[in-house]
C-alpha cells in the first residue's frame, strides 16, 4: 500500500537546522528593528510632508517583501516541477500568506501616506494598481491551497500560477519608469546615485534589513510549521489505515 | 494535424449540440448589458462614454462562463486521459481544444457586440473599433482562461475558483481592450499604440496559456 511517507523523508535535517538557526535569526531581528526604530524615530522629518514620511520606514521594507515573497515563490516552483521536492512544495506554500500579508501592509500603508500628501486615499496608478493585482495574484494562490484535498497536488497547482503571475513582477518594478504617474519614480538605486537624504536613509536601510529578517524568521517557522502539520496528516492517515485493516 | 483538426471539429460540435454551451455565453453577454442601463440610468450620453468598457466587461465575464467545463467534462469521461496518452503533443491538444473553445464562445460575443452597442447608444464608427478590439483581444482572455480551466480541473474545483485565478491575469488585456476602444468615443486618444500591445497580448497568451495549462495537467492528474 502506498503511503505519503515521501512527505516524512528528508526534511528532517532542514527541521533541525531551523531548531538551531531560528534563536540566533529572532535575535537579530530584534537587535535590528530596536537600532532601526530609534534611527527612524529619532530621523529629522521631511521639509515638506513633515512627520508623514516616516510611514515610507514601513511602506517601502512591506512593498519589497511582498515582491520578493512571490520571488520565492517562484524558485520553490522551479523546486516542486523540476525536481518534485516535497520540500519545495513547504518552502512554496509557507511564502505565500507571508507575502499576501507584506503586500496588504504595503497597500495600505501607502493609502495612508497618500491621504496627507497626495489628497487621497487611493488613484488608480500604475503601481497602485500592480502592487494590487499582486494582491489578487496572492489570493488565487492561497484560494488554490485551500481548496486542494491533497497537498501535493496544491502545490503543483500553485506553482504554476506563480510562474505565470511572475509576469506581475517586472511590471511592479518598471511601472514608475514606463508609466509617468503620480507615486514618485526610483529614488534609491538609480543612475547618479540614491536623491534620498542620508540622514533618512539610513534609518531606511535599517529598517529594511530588520523587516527582511522578520520576513525570514516568519517564513523558516512557516516551513517548520508546515512540516510538521504534514507529518501529523502523514500519522492520522497510517492511524486510519492500519484501523481500517483491523476492523475486519 | 488531422487529428488536431478532428479534436477541433469534435470539441465545437459538442459545444453547438444539447448541453453544449456555445450560444450561452452570448445570451448571458445580452442580459448582462441589459442590466447595465438599469445600473447606471438611461442617460445616453453616459452610455455612449462608458458603452466600450461595459462591453469589454462582459465579454470578460462571459467568455470565462462556460471555460470551467473545458476539461471537466472531457475528465469525466474519460476522453481527457486519451488526450493525454496520444501521440500529439499535450500543447498542441489544448491549443486545439482552446481554438475550438475560442471559436464556438469568444467569436458569437465579437459578432453580437455590435448589436448590442446599439442599445448602449454607441456610434457606427465606435462600434467597429469595439468589434476589432475584442477579435483582437478575446483571443488572450481564452488563452489566459485555458491556464485556469486546467488548474481547476486538476484540483476538481471549478467555477468561482477559476474567476479568482484568473481575472487578475487578464487586467493588461482588459487595460489596452478598452483604451484602444476608447480611441474612437474620446476625442484624440490614439488607436494605433493600445491595439498593437493589445495584439501582443493575445500572441504571448498564445504560447503562455497552451505551455502552461499542459504543465497544470500533466503534474495535476498524475
Amino acid at each position: 500500500m502506498k503511503m505519503p511517507v515521501i512527505d516524512l523523508a528528508n526534511p528532517t535535517k532542514f527541521l533541525a537546522l531551523v531548531n538551531r538557526v531560528l534563536p540566533w535569526l529572532i535575535a537579530a531581528t530584534a537587535i535590528f528593528f530596536a537600532v532601526g526604530l530609534y534611527r527612524a524615530l529619532n530621523a529629522p522629518d521631511d521639509y515638506q510632508q513633515g512627520a508623514t514620511v516616516k510611514i515610507m520606514y514601513l511602506h517601502v521594507p512591506a512593498a519589497w517583501l511582498g515582491m520578493m515573497g512571490w520571488g520565492l515563490m517562484c524558485l520553490a516552483a522551479l523546486g516542486t516541477l523540476v525536481w518534485r521536492h516535497p520540500l519545495a512544495d513547504v518552502a512554496g506554500k509557507a511564502a505565500a500568506p507571508i507575502g499576501a500579508a507584506f503586500t496588504f501592509v504595503c497597500l495600505v500603508t501607502g493609502s495612508l501616506w497618500g491621504r496627507p500628501t497626495w489628497g487621497t486615499y487611493w488613484v488608480w496608478d500604475a503601481r497602485l494598481t500592480s502592487e494590487l493585482v499582486l494582491l489578487l495574484l496572492y489570493f488565487g494562490v492561497l484560494a488554490l491551497y485551500w481548496t486542494a484535498e491533497e497537498p501535493g497536488r496544491g502545490a503543483r497547482a500553485a506553482a504554476i500560477l506563480s510562474l505565470v503571475g511572475a509576469v506581475n513582477l517586472p511590471i511592479i518594478k518598471f511601472s514608475v519608469d514606463w508609466w509617468n504617474t503620480l507615486h514618485q519614480g526610483e529614488s534609491i538605486f538609480r543612475v547618479g546615485g540614491s536623491t534620498i537624504d542620508p540622514s533618512i536613509l539610513a534609518p531606511l536601510i535599517f529598517m529594511t534589513i530588520a523587516f527582511t529578517l522578520l520576513f525570514i524568521t516568519l517564513y523558516l517557522a512557516a516551513m517548520r510549521n508546515e512540516i510538521l502539520r504534514r507529518r501529523v496528516r502523514a500519522m492520522r492517515l497510517m492511524q486510519a489505515q492500519t484501523l481500517a485493516e483491523a476492523t475486519p | 494535424m488531422r487529428a488536431i483538426v478532428a479534436l477541433m471539429l469534435r470539441d465545437m460540435r459538442i459545444a453547438v449540440r444539447v448541453g453544449g454551451g456555445a450560444l450561452m455565453g452570448a445570451l448571458f453577454f445580452l442580459v448582462l448589458v441589459v442590466m447595465m442601463p438599469f445600473a447606471i440610468g438611461p442617460d445616453l450620453k453616459l452610455l455612449a462614454r462608458i458603452g466600450p468598457a461595459i462591453l469589454w466587461l462582459g465579454a470578460l465575464l462571459a467568455s470565462l462562463l462556460a471555460l470551467d467545463r473545458l476539461f471537466v467534462s472531457d475528465y469525466e469521461d474519460g476522453s481527457l486521459d486519451l488526450l493525454m496518452t496520444g501521440a500529439v503533443p499535450l500543447e498542441l491538444t489544448v491549443a486545439a481544444k482552446a481554438v475550438a473553445h475560442w471559436l464556438t464562445t469568444c467569436l458569437p460575443l465579437v459578432i453580437v457586440a455590435p448589436l448590442l452597442g446599439l442599445l448602449l447608444n454607441i456610434e457606427m464608427r465606435a462600434m467597429g473599433a469595439v468589434a476589432l478590439t475584442l477579435l483582437a483581444g478575446t483571443p488572450a482572455l481564452t488563452f489566459l482562461g485555458l491556464i485556469g480551466a486546467a488548474l481547476s480541473v486538476a484540483l476538481r474545483r471549478g467555477g468561482l475558483l477559476l474567476a479568482v485565478l484568473v481575472l487578475p491575469l487578464t487586467v493588461p488585456v482588459l487595460i489596452f481592450g478598452v483604451s484602444a476602444s476608447n480611441a474612437a468615443v474620446v476625442e484624440g486618444a490614439a488607436f494605433g499604440p493600445p491595439f498593437t500591445i493589445l495584439c501582443a497580448l493575445s500572441l504571448a497568451a498564445l504560447v503562455l496559456g497552451p505551455v502552461a495549462a499542459a504543465a497544470a495537467l500533466r503534474y495535476g492528474l498524475e
